[in-house]
């Protein structure tokens, strides 16, 4: 798996590409919760994401309930077809705020 | 038909090794017939087991050894994990209520949606565990 971090105006983009399992999610949550500890907004980018176990989908959780509790903004961008499958099966793609585009997510930002 | 057994395979249990067997599952499950699709989601049952077992049976313990078996009987794909490790409380593993959003506790669930049947029990003399996942095909 690779992490990519990208600083934008209001959030900071966290790009995922390829298998993230157990022997890599742990450094996908560590990212995740050190941009949401600098009190950034933060989206996800998962359109490069081959695989995604249960250990992937708890990383996202977290994030996804440290940011509500900070009042930050989180969410997923460009989901493939790979994760999407396994966010239906745990019944989480109606709870995660998922866009198309970051342009989606940036005009949300009001 | 007799029961074909498709492969045996023992590895340590590590998440590094994940990827091998996820490799190997997908492609036994399209050599025997099943759709891309089904395949994904054996897969993902197979390797939500295998982290069950390095997680909380070895309990990161990498020394410990993990077989897994894949048979086809007639249709239906018997996937058969064995460890070695200590006996599991086997009212622990149970699927967590979705609504209770949380990180964690999803394996179960996952293997419960995809698997047809599942049954795991203690090897003899508390020699270990093993869980055996069926799933129709045909």
């Amino acid at each position: 798996m690779n992490i990519s971090s990208e600083e934008k105006e209001k959030y900071t983009l966290i790009g995922l590409e390829g298998d993230v399992d157990l022997s890599c999610s742990p450094d996908a949550r560590k990212s995740i919760l050190a941009v949401l500890e600098e009190n950034k907004s933060l989206l996800i980018d998962l359109g490069m994401v081959t695989y995604i176990d249960s250990s992937g989908i708890a990383s996202l959780v977290e994030g996804y309930q440290t940011a509500k509790k900070q009042s930050l903004r989180f969410g997923l961008v460009g989901v493939s077809d790979a994760a999407m499958s396994v966010l239906k099966l745990a019944r989480l793609d109606k709870v995660f705020p998922i866009f198309d585009s970051f342009e989606d997510y940036e005009k949300e930002d009001i | 038909m007799s029961i074909e057994t498709l492969f045996e395979v023992r590895f340590p249990a590590k998440a590094e090794r994940l990827c091998l067997i996820r490799a190997l599952v997908k492609r036994t499950a399209e050599v025997v017939g099943c759709c891309s699709e089904l395949s994904d989601r054996l897969v993902l049952a197979v390797n939500e087991a295998c982290m069950n077992v390095i997680q909380h049976a070895y309990q990161g313990d990498e020394l410990g050894e993990i077989v897994l078996e894949m048979l086809n009987n007639n249709g239906k794909l018997h996937f058969r994990l064995v460890d070695y490790a200590k006996p599991i409380d086997l009212d622990s593993v149970k699927p967590r209520d979705l609504e209770d959003i949380r990180p964690g506790g999803l394996g179960t669930h996952f293997i419960n949606e995809i698997m047809d049947e599942c049954d795991m029990g203690h090897l003899e003399e508390g020699k270990g565990n093993y869980l055996e996942m069926i799933k129709k095909i045909s």
